[in-house]
């Protein structure tokens, strides 16, 4: 077992009680809901008389069923109205704060809570979403639950798991140019499969890690999930540190360097003790796309696309399905794959600097005729700050569409869905058939830049060959 | 009032199987995500797998659960990686009210495993040639019955018994009758606050 990691400190520091199942009963520092997987777990609470036990310590937002086109009420979709009605409701009876469309602060449930400053190392937070592993970029341990646990941690503060193994992923090495965090996370599941993590979570660290700014850790931990792993996460460092102060809800002057002692304490030690230890080298990385079904079907964009048969047995089939989807041939590479579609948003990569680097590659270039590109930031405070610094003019310029903030095309609940069979560059984080919104759409995942690259060529391009122009920001 | 909630124990699951092949069967397949806009769980049974047993204009595709033979299966077969992807419970539950009762495969996400714990649904874990073959023989006996023993961790059909896992804590919880996780921590409210006034950044119960 892992020792004086900051999974081991973390969890230690939260463990309430061992409860007959073997199960550690934990302490829930932030519970975040929102609109898809909580109303039944608040339906469970009614059903059985229970209030919320710590309100303060719950935030809620609403974003997989916003419409990102026009925050008019009621939706245009009586579901989503719906859905709506009942948040609105819960969290009103409940007594928990509400990042509503209405406050300017409203955004992907994941985008929110660090940009408030909700997200904090050394806690434990919890929400029902699997991409809550996001906020392990601060070094907390955050994990996304079902909505019955959803009603445990509504009713009584914690919840019941059990502790699992740390991996140490180590990222040596400098990663080349035009080549991103996203990129780091699509080798790391391409190379240890989409079940490799399961049993474990996962210790992003290493000198590329270190070199990532607060969103690019975001964008690595977000995907731990798609690698199989519950959680992930990276020790909190300076630059987390300057990231986080001056936000909403952070200490502020003397309670900030008190706080920060709890933070360095919770670093995993220099000799603590892992279960697995994992080497990538970040240089020899070129931007990675996926060819497949499955986030762990990517392949480097001048790669060839894999045979079956050569991978491995329980791979075969799936990666003859998945080819068949995406009407892609073994020995082909990814670049020149024609798309329909340009999604760039997601709480994977929608946040200011993703928005920022891929504006540089679009100022001056016009999106092909024949594709749908559309911009969707994470946030509302995103999209304020962006249009702030003339990125908004920029993408609209270029023929993009300019959105309000939600997860929209990412699994296409709301009205941004993917029709027939059209097929979609994307810097979400999930490829699986029917994800956004049509059964025989077809998704590329790839980093942000890869993703305005391919709607400007109306193809799978290699970000390395274009040019970007300098914007004053 | 929480602590008059009995939960049952699992201790055996018996009934008819369905197989469902495929490696990475995500929850996105299990129940299309514009089936979730929906307040309660009800009801989601008829959208398990729809877009699997369905066509564009509604009319049925070969799947299992579309064959008439399986309708009363209550065991389902998978393979490896069953349920990843979202942690939407609602798959689970659509499972669940479409008719299942445990699953036998070759390995579960996490995620989905611990959303059936919370239903009381075991997820059984066997090695790949055990799986298969309990397959193939759900495909030609549909009536044939499969009989669960969660606490022996075996299966037992066609008149043989074969082994298989259930992870420790999912088979104290479900034979002990302890998988209703909220009664259990419910009762431990004032070590929780105990836990909670000890970090550094609670205080009667808010962020500090
Ligand atoms: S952006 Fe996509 S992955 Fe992220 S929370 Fe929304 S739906 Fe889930």
């Amino acid at each position: 077992m892992s020792e004086g990691t900051l999974y081991d400190k973390v969890w230690d520091r939260h463990t309430v009680t061992r409860l007959p199942t073997g199960q550690d009963q934990l302490f829930v520092g932030l519970h975040l809901i929102h609109e898809v997987t909580s109303p039944q777990a608040f339906g469970m609470l009614q059903e059985r008389d229970l209030e919320v036990a710590y309100p303060d310590l719950t935030h809620a937002t609403v974003d997989h069923i916003v419409p990102t086109s026009s925050k008019e009420r009621p939706y245009t979709d009586d579901a989503a109205e719906e859905m709506m009605a009942e948040l609105e409701a819960n969290v009103r009876e409940s007594g928990i704060e509400f990042s509503h469309p209405d406050t300017g602060e409203q955004g992907i449930v994941h985008v929110i809570g660090p940009e408030q400053g909700l997200t904090q190392p050394g806690t434990t937070i919890v929400c029902g979403d699997s991409h809550t592993s996001t906020h392990g970029a601060f070094g907390a341990l955050a994990f996304g639950i079902g909505t019955s646990q959803i009603r445990d941690v509504l009713a009584t503060g914690t919840i019941a798991m059990e502790k699992q193994k740390v991996r140490k992923i180590e990222v040596t090495g400098e990663l080349g140019d035009s080549v991103e965090a996203k990129d780091i996370i699509l080798e790391i599941i391409r190379r240890l499969g989409t079940e490799g993590g399961v049993g474990y979570v996962y210790e992003y660290a290493g000198e590329a890690i270190e070199n990532l700014d607060m969103e690019g850790r975001m964008s690595i931990c977000n995907m731990s999930i798609e690698g199989g792993a519950r959680a992930g996460y990276i020790n909190p460092d300076e630059t987390t540190y300057e990231w986080l102060e001056g936000r909403d809800r952070v200490p502020e002057g003397e309670a900030f360097e008190e706080r920060k002692k709890y933070w360095e304490s919770v670093r995993s030690d220099d000799d603590a003790e892992y279960d697995d230890v994992v080497t990538i080298d970040a240089s020899e990385l070129e931007p990675v796309v996926t060819w497949g079904t499955t986030p762990g079907q990517g392949v480097g964009v001048t790669e060839p696309i894999p045979e079956p048969e050569s991978l491995a047995d329980d791979k075969v089939e799936t990666a003859r399905r998945a080819q068949k989807h995406m009407r892609v041939e073994p020995g082909e590479t990814m670049e020149g794959y024609p798309i329909d579609v340009a999604f760039l948003g997601s709480c994977t990569n929608a946040r200011l600097p993703d928005l920022r680097r891929a504006a540089r590659l679009v100022k001056g270039r016009t999106v092909d005729p024949n594709v749908r590109a559309m911009v969707v930031p994470g946030s509302q405070q995103v999209k304020k700050a962006a249009e702030e610094e003339g990125l908004d003019e920029i993408f609209i310029e270029a023929g993009f569409d300019w959105r309000g903030a939600g997860c929209s095309m990412c699994l296409g609940m709301n009205e941004d869905q993917l029709e027939g069979d059209e097929a979609c560059a994307s810097s979400s984080n999930r490829n699986f058939v029917g994800r956004q919104g049509s059964k025989d759409g077809r998704t590329v995942l790839m980093n942000p830049r890869m993703v305005v690259a391919a709607a400007i060529n109306g193809a799978v391009t290699d970000v390395r060959t274009m040019k970007e122009v300098t914007i004053n920001e | 009032m929480s602590d008059e909630v009995t939960i049952p124990s699992v201790e055996s699951v018996s009934g008819t199987g369905v197989a469902i092949r495929g490696n990475d069967i995500d929850t996105d397949q299990i129940i299309p995500a514009r089936f979730m806009k929906v307040v309660t769980f009800d009801g989601l049974g008829e959208f398990a797998f729809f877009d699997q047993r369905f066509t564009d204009d509604d009319s049925q595709k070969e799947h299992p659960l579309n064959e008439p033979a399986h309708q009363d299966a209550s065991v389902m077969v998978t393979n490896a990686n069953f349920g990843c992807g979202s942690s939407r419970e609602h798959a689970p539950q659509a499972l669940m009210r479409w008719g299942i009762d445990a699953f036998i495969g070759e390995s579960f996400a996490e995620i989905f495993a611990g959303n059936c714990l919370a239903l009381g649904m075991p997820t059984l874990e066997a090695d790949t040639e055990t799986v298969e073959t309990l397959q193939s023989w759900v495909e030609a006996n549909p009536d044939g019955e499969i009989d669960i023993d969660v606490a022996n961790e075996t299966v037992t059909y066609d008149g043989k018994t074969v082994d298989v896992t259930v992870d420790d804590a999912q088979r104290k919880a479900l034979v002990e009758g302890v998988w209703d996780t909220t009664a259990l921590m419910k009762a431990n409210a004032e070590a929780v606050r105990e836990t909670a006034e000890s970090l550094p950044y609670v205080e009667d119960g808010k962020r500090v």
